[in-house]
């Protein structure tokens, strides 16, 4: 971890290129976190302008339209009432108007949001409450309402309530610094009484990080893939040597510090993190576990790719890297051999390898305080793809068997679905803006209410892509945007498909179907543009491809009326 | 620690949290005499300060030396009763 001294001097860099905008407010001074938070972003590329005003600013800036927070045009506003100061206003309070607490501050705080959502597009990055707790009646705090422990407890929860009924307002865990800190360390006096700074300079980076992981989450920055090894990484114990009743998983040895983890580990697949299996072994030997050992918790349906081999890591990756589809770095290698760590980090300077330490009992514990998952949305149920990627691995073996990729295609009896954005695929498009990297033509990222907002606006045609086949249904694979720029012509603001469904006529699909759209609203032209950054090169002439014509550089367009139709295996589901 | 040696240690940290290296702080200096000593920067010394010598100053050493000397009679204290 940086100190505050590493961020500190790093924090007057300039950032280069597009950078994200940041606006603080606060009730207590965020001066020292936002210096913080600039160096933070620096020493992580993360190119980022930081605005800070002064305390105790909050109202002021936000009830006015022309403000300098508004006029600096924030992507992100961080809101942020310190406890320390909540808990003098508190004690202002008479007694009778103490239990109330909780819900006025909450109301305060959903005005300031009602008001930033009014005044600006930017999004809302809420600190939830560190504690405090003045022991005034002891342990009895915890059920007197007129305690401050029990209000700032209740107006966590309360928070947490109403965030989650808005879109644009991502948490800021500051709580759990302090949970891992311990209140003695996170909280200096002096530093308080003399600057109102509520966070200690040991905590101050820490505290920066969570701010610096929503951020990069925010900007697609995120780990999708988890590789793991199998001997004294996932068991205790080589299967090889030991065999399935020696190893440690269970009850037997260390086998509950393994079992654990796997628990953990289960829970990120259910939250969308592909595992892949990459160990040094018999195939055989080292999927019987996962087949027979009553103790496992992870299963063989619980492992997108399972890779045993003999070859060395770094290759096995590449190979698992390029099944997936997905960029190097959204993946995670955990493994406790340090020369295999070692490898693959040289080989591959992008994936993340995690130093894990020696005993296995504090895997779990260092890997949860990395926060390599961060997200900036998640869908509940149905966020575990495993059985996606499970049944791309039929198809290809599917495809190996046909001479002819038109002969493949057909056998897929392939469905499509074509229709204008809805309020329940909300935030399934949201999060393909901010996560598709490669087949995506102008990487613009939305988030759930900008969809919203376009799917409201007549000014826009949408219309998302789902696809199914013989062996299971995609889902929603592909997304288009397209913009009024005059009651004749669209513009293809974004293009977007998930890269699992490469090659199978779904781009011919989506355009085919655009243009339909397009025509049956009245519209005579549709203009698209690439963008190019570092990882879109693959959609780079795709235009070209679809018979657009090419106008300058990047810009095509075609005409409606002489557009012809592809060819494809996709049948037309009808609404 | 002779009395000089601190002195000179924390001409060294001063200048690396002012980022200038021409500073040169003598017993009689005070935050006016140094362009770059605001509130933040005071505090970042203060911080470095302490974690050097591994101590903890007071809020009233932090807020009320009114030159480095009286910042180095309290950093001296700190030290001798460690």
């Amino acid at each position: 971890m940086y100190t505050f001294k590493d961020l500190r001097k790093n924090s007057n860099q300039k950032p280069t290129g597009n950078s994200r905008r940041l606006a603080m407010l606060g009730n207590v001074s965020t001066q020292f976190l936002s210096v913080a938070i600039r160096g933070y972003a620096v020493l992580e590329n993360l190119p980022l302008e930081v605005f800070d005003t002064d305390y105790n600013q909050i109202e002021a800036q936000l009830l006015d339209p022309v403000s300098e927070v508004y006029g600096f045009s924030p992507d992100s506003i961080l809101l942020w009432l310190g406890t320390d100061k909540l808990y003098e206003e508190f004690l202002d309070l008479p007694l009778e108007a103490r239990s109330g607490f909780a819900e006025t501050i909450m109301s305060k705080i959903t005005m300031y949001w009602e008001l930033i959502s009014k005044n600006c597009k930017a999004n809302i990055l809420q600190m939830n409450f560190t504690e405090i707790d003045d022991k005034a009646l002891g342990n009895y705090s915890a059920k007197a309402d007129t305690a401050f422990a029990f209000q700032i407890r209740k107006l966590n929860y309360l928070l947490e309530g109403a965030m989650s009924k808005q879109n644009n307002v991502y948490p800021i865990d500051l709580l759990s610094v302090q949970i891992q800190f311990g209140t003695e360390k996170f909280y200096d006096a002096p530093l308080y009484y003399n600057a109102k700074m509520t966070i200690s300079t040991d905590a101050l980076p820490f505290a920066a990080k969570t701010v610096i992981d929503v951020l990069k989450a925010l900007s697609g920055r995120i780990k999708k893939c988890v590789v793991l090894d199998l001997d004294n990484t996932l068991w205790g114990g080589v299967i090889g040597d030991d065999g399935m009743e020696n190893i440690e998983i269970g009850e037997l040895g260390r086998g509950h510090v393994f079992t654990d983890f796997q628990r953990w580990l289960k829970q990120l697949k259910e939250c969308g993190i592909i595992l892949c299996i990459c160990s040094k072994n018999n195939e055989d030997t080292a999927k019987k576990p996962f087949e027979e050992h009553d103790e496992m918790i992870l299963r063989l349906s619980d492992i997108a790719l399972f890779v045993a081999n003999w070859e060395d890591k770094a290759s096995n990756i590449r190979l698992i890297q390029k099944t997936l589809n997905i960029g190097m770095d959204s993946m995670v290698f955990i493994d406790d051999n340090p020369f295999e760590r070692n490898l693959v980090r040289q080989m591959i300077p992008e994936i993340e390898v995690p130093e894990l330490p020696e005993d296995p009992a504090l895997y779990l514990g260092y890997l949860q305080q990395q926060n390599y998952f961060e997200t900036a949305s998640f869908t509940g149920a149905g966020s575990d793809r495993t059985k996606l990627y499970q049944a791309e691995f039929e198809r290809t073996k599917l495809m190996m068997s046909f001479d002819s990729i038109d002969g493949y295609l057909e056998s897929l009896e392939m469905e499509g679905e074509a229709k204008p954005f809805e309020e329940s695929k909300y935030s399934r498009i949201a999060q393909l803006t901010q996560r598709s990297n490669q087949f995506n033509l102008r990487t613009v990222r939305y988030t759930e209410s900008d969809i919203q907002n376009i799917a409201n606006d007549k000014d826009y045609l949408t219309i998302y892509y789902n696809l199914k086949d013989k062996f299971g249904d995609h889902g929603l694979v592909g997304v288009i945007i397209m913009k009024k720029r005059s009651d004749t012509e669209l513009f293809i603001d974004t293009w977007l498909m998930s890269c699992r469904v490469l090659k199978r006529g779904m781009e011919e699909f989506i355009v085919n179907q655009l243009i339909k759209r397009a025509k049956a609203n009245g519209f005579k032209k549709v203009y698209g543009e690439y963008i190019s950054t570092p990882k879109n090169s693959m959609v780079k002439d795709i235009y070209k491809t679809m018979g657009f014509e090419e106008i300058s550089e990047d810009q095509y367009v075609t005409d409606v009326d002489t557009y012809k139709e592809k060819k494809i295996y996709i049948k037309e589901i009808d609404q | 620690m002779e009395r000089n040696e601190i002195l000179a240690k924390f001409n060294e940290i001063a200048r690396d949290v002012f980022d200038n290296d021409e500073v040169e702080l003598t017993e009689e200096s005070t935050a006016a005499d140094v362009e770059e000593w605001d509130s933040l920067s005071h505090l970042s010394l203060v911080s470095d300060i302490e974690d050097e010598f591994g101590i903890r100053f007071t809020l009233a050493e932090i807020s009320g030396s009114k030159n480095v000397g009286e910042f180095l009679d309290a950093l001296i204290r700190h030290i001798e009763k460690k």
